[in-house]
């Protein structure tokens, strides 16, 4: 049987409140540019956070590691450190193992250390089950049972920097100008009822899978009470987690498309469903019945990307803002229209999106414009 | 041989109100009130009064009161009235002492130690007078996951048989011969004016009620009575009944006295017999022949219904419970031990069974673990009052509630606890057909139409306060409640952390 009550958040075993800015930015030609821009938007929207959690996402990172997964680990403790590189070392291949590069932070106290690992699964120790299967198993493990340990992202060709500041000053501490990526999410938090602490900010990862996001999800209770059934270790006691797990469940386990998880999570309202087709009405009335505990209720707007895509939505009564912006190939989603702004002064065009709908950027892909989304709604 | 029971209640009668108009006398139908024609005045029989109330309420000018009689025994903390009582009525008769009602006994009642959440700045309450508010539920088996045809949008998955509810709150099983047709057919308009379901209980649908079927669940239970293939498919939902909260491990007692033409039609068995159903199912004597009658019943039903099964809520619920699951049963239908009868030994009914929140809270958690919870929808009885019950049982898990002695009080049911006389003066458990005329159905079926909306609206009123909009956010979201007063090992059983934590 499970343990249902494990908790790796020190800091409290409630579920963390919290509120913040969210930006998201990506070059649908997967034309890479560094974190320059995205510190700038996300910095604009500092009144947004407290200073306690900032975080930056990037994909098309390690371009000349891409085949491998790449592993950022934040350690607390030296013992943490010894004991996480020993494990790894038992099941993976370490292909490349270095410090992340930082710069000292005046108001960044305390940093903890954090590491970044190029890892080749060995073949002999994941048997039967698929590689990704097997990362997240061992990323679980990392979490629930390498004390002072933490794993910030554990994809290919991407990487999470996070940590306990305001995010302009997580970005200057990570050097995130010097990298290059086509696609960027950052985040500032608000917290209201935990300390802040390194492994809470946001991104939240696992695999290539990242979440921002903004918001109290009140159904938590029950979402993450679906997921453990699953064999999710919802640890963090975040709303963040919790997403990202059913993000993982439904597109990567039960290989459903993006659009279908944005109907899971903000379904439309049962009389709205029965003025569909018929096809439509069948359909969304059995993601309602077979997924009612993964509605995401409550206020919430998330940035979700994974390689080559990234996806933003608001819950179905749109109670947290997402405003999109499209410039030529490159897609912007943010949390206020003014972060967009400031760093594209001549957007094609902006809107804001409806209650549930999602706002997808696909690579090669060209961008659904304005109309064209409000017309599938009303239709 | 004289009875040494003292009279329980005092019938407290207005000279100066009262008009000699009898209307108590003809109201009482358990010889209480009469006319002393001699001296032209109404009197009262007081050792019969059962404190129904009937007379009280259609006295013209209120000049009744009925009041406990204030008999006090000498202190005694081990021999309490109750008890001297019970032991003088046994020496008296030599019986089993029959009692109507649930369990009246004061085991702890949980929901009045859980506490619901609302939302306090960080994230909005919604309101649901000007946002859309959803308590629609559907009850059936579902699968793990949704499969789509590869690369379309086009569903592959074929969901077993569903049934909507439009308010997660179901009339529970009582039987027909219990409670009259009256009763029965105000329960059924109800259901389907509130777009739920009510049960036959075990005595078979009588064929006036077919029309109902829609919203009818029909139960099969250890007698058997009233069970063919007609009826079967007359409903939505079959419902096997193993157990009652009520009275767990024994059968169903419906005394000759209550067996009328029409009862005896209905249920398939001579007028005027008694209508006991054996403790256990004759062909159910372990998990693999329920099985058995479970495939038998969505057989004879061509998969079209869902099947429950319903048990009393035990010690080894949760393992029961986990078993009926993997034999087939879409729907599980936990019993507590307040759950109420037409009649039940009154030692079973205040000793046996077990608290439903317990039992909810222990089936939810272990049909999670075993990764089966989504495998049937648990349906909830046993003592639920209000919707504030409601809405904690949906917290704790429940996929919806049954509500028995409440639907009962809304036609008029005072809990006086005599269903077992078969004389019920509020024309509800009886099937004298000067009493059961008491009950008009369009009358009925309005009250509990208005109980149902009045809970739904606040039900409603709970949901958007937590800033949530749809039903199926509170199910099973125990963090939605806190508990107070409770001992660490009952906050761990109901998996509810303590107020203030």
């Amino acid at each position: 049987m499970k343990d249902i009550t494990r908790i790796n958040n020190p800091y409290g075993e409630d579920k963390a409140i919290e509120s913040c800015s969210i930006f998201g930015m990506m070059d649908t030609t997967g034309k890479r540019f560094s974190g320059e821009g995205i510190i700038k938007a996300i910095a604009n929207m500092h009144v947004r956070g407290n200073g306690l959690g900032g975080g930056f996402a990037a994909y098309g990172l390690y371009p000349e590691y891409a085949d491998f997964y790449a592993f950022h680990i934040m350690y607390m403790s030296p013992e943490g450190k010894t004991d996480t590189e020993c494990f790894l070392k038992q099941k993976f291949e370490v292909v490349n193992a270095e410090e992340l590069p930082t710069r000292p932070t005046i108001t960044i106290v305390n940093p903890p250390l954090v590491r970044r690992y190029f890892l080749k699964v060995k073949k002999q120790e994941c048997r039967e089950q698929s590689e990704d299967d097997f990362v997240v198993n061992r990323v679980m493990d990392i979490n629930t049972s390498i004390r002072d340990t933490f794993v910030f992202s554990s994809g290919k060709n991407m990487g999470v920097f996070k940590g306990v500041g305001y995010p302009e000053e997580i970005g200057g501490y990570f050097c995130l100008e010097n990298y290059e990526g086509y696609l960027w999410t950052a985040h500032g938090r608000f917290p209201t009822n935990t300390p802040g602490w390194w492994g809470g900010a946001h991104p939240f990862n696992i695999l290539d899978w990242t979440v921002v996001h903004n918001g109290e999800i009140s159904s938590y209770g029950i979402n993450r009470r679906y997921l453990e059934q699953f064999g999710y270790k919802c640890t963090l006691q975040t709303d963040t987690e919790v997403i990202t797990y059913a993000v993982d469940l439904l597109v990567r386990k039960h290989s459903l498309p993006i659009e279908i998880m944005a109907k899971v999570f903000a379904p439309p309202f049962w009389d709205d469903i029965e003025r569909r087709s018929q096809e439509d009405r069948e359909l969304i009335t059995v993601l309602r019945q077979v997924y009612g505990s993964l509605l995401m209720n409550g206020p919430f707007t998330i940035i979700i990307a994974h390689q080559g895509e990234m996806i933003g939505l608001t819950d179905r009564i749109r109670l947290r803002p997402l405003t999109a912006g499209v410039k030529g190939s490159m897609l912007y989603l943010s949390s206020e229209e003014a972060s967009i702004r400031l760093i594209c002064h001549d957007l094609d065009e902006t809107w804001i999106p409806m209650g549930g709908e999602p706002i997808i950027g696909s690579l090669g892909k060209p961008l659904k414009s304005k109309e064209t989304t409000l017309a599938g709604k009303v239709a | 041989m004289k009875t040494y029971m003292p009279s329980k209640f005092i019938v407290e009668r207005d000279s100066a109100r009262c008009i000699q108009c009898q209307v108590c006398v003809n109201q009482c139908s358990f010889d209480v009130n009469y006319y002393d024609a001699a001296d032209g005045e109404v009197r009262s029989r007081e050792q019969n009064c059962v404190a129904c109330h009937r007379c009280v309420v259609f006295c013209p000018t209120d000049a009744l009161t009925i009041k406990n009689n204030p008999l006090d025994y000498r202190e005694n903390y081990n021999w309490r009235p109750e008890i001297i009582e019970d032991i003088i009525k046994q020496a008296e008769t030599g019986g089993v002492l029959l009692t109507g009602m649930g369990n009246d006994k004061g085991q702890r009642i949980y929901w009045d130690h859980l506490l619901l959440n609302a939302s306090q700045v960080t994230n909005p309450s919604i309101d649901p007078l000007r946002e859309p508010m959803e308590l629609v539920t559907y009850l059936g088996r579902k699968p793990d996951k949704v499969e789509l045809e590869r690369g379309t949008l086009k569903l592959k998955t074929k969901l077993a048989p569903q049934v909507k509810l439009e308010v997660p709150v179901m009339f529970a099983a009582m039987s027909y011969g219990a409670v009259s047709l009256n009763v029965h057919e105000s329960l059924a308009r109800a259901a389907t004016a509130s777009g739920t379901l009510w049960n036959t209980g075990e005595g078979g649908l009588h064929t006036n009620l077919y029309k109902y079927g829609n919203n009818t669940i029909v139960q099969v239970a250890s007698g058997r009575f009233g069970v063919h293939s007609e009826y079967l498919n007359a409903g939505r939902i079959v419902e096997i009944k193993i157990g009652q909260g009520a009275k767990p491990g024994i059968g169903g007692h419906l005394p000759g006295e209550k067996v009328s033409a029409e009862v005896a039609l209905t249920r398939m068995i001579p007028r005027g017999t008694d209508a006991l159903s054996p403790f256990p199912h004759h062909d159910i004597y372990s998990i693999e022949d329920l099985v058995q009658l479970i495939y038998a019943l969505k057989e004879a039903t061509n998969y079209t219904k869902p099947i429950s099964v319903k048990i009393a809520a035990v010690h080894n619920s949760a393992a029961i419970a986990s078993g009926m699951v993997r034999a087939g049963a879409d729907i599980i239908a936990l019993d507590g031990i307040r759950g109420s009868t037409g009649a039940a030994p009154k030692v079973i009914r205040d000793n046996v069974g077990i608290p439903i929140e317990l039992a909810l809270a222990a089936v939810d958690t272990r049909l999670r673990q075993e990764g089966i919870r989504n495998q049937a929808s648990v349906i909830i009885s046993g003592g639920i009052r209000n919707s504030g019950d409601v809405a904690k049982a949906i917290a704790l898990g429940a996929d919806a509630v049954y509500i028995g002695t409440a639907a009962l009080m809304a036609l008029g049911c005072t809990c006086c606890q005599q269903c077992h006389t078969g004389k019920c003066a509020w024309g509800i458990c009886t099937s004298d057909l000067a009493l059961t005329k008491r009950i008009n159905p369009e009358i009925g079926a309005r009250r509990l139409t208005n109980l149902l909306r009045g809970w739904s609206i606040e039900i409603k009123d709970i949901l958007g306060g937590m800033g949530i909009n749809a039903l199926e956010s509170l199910r099973g979201n125990r963090l939605a409640l806190r508990g107070v007063g409770l001992t660490d090992t009952e906050l761990e059983i109901l998996g509810v952390k303590m107020a203030g934590s």
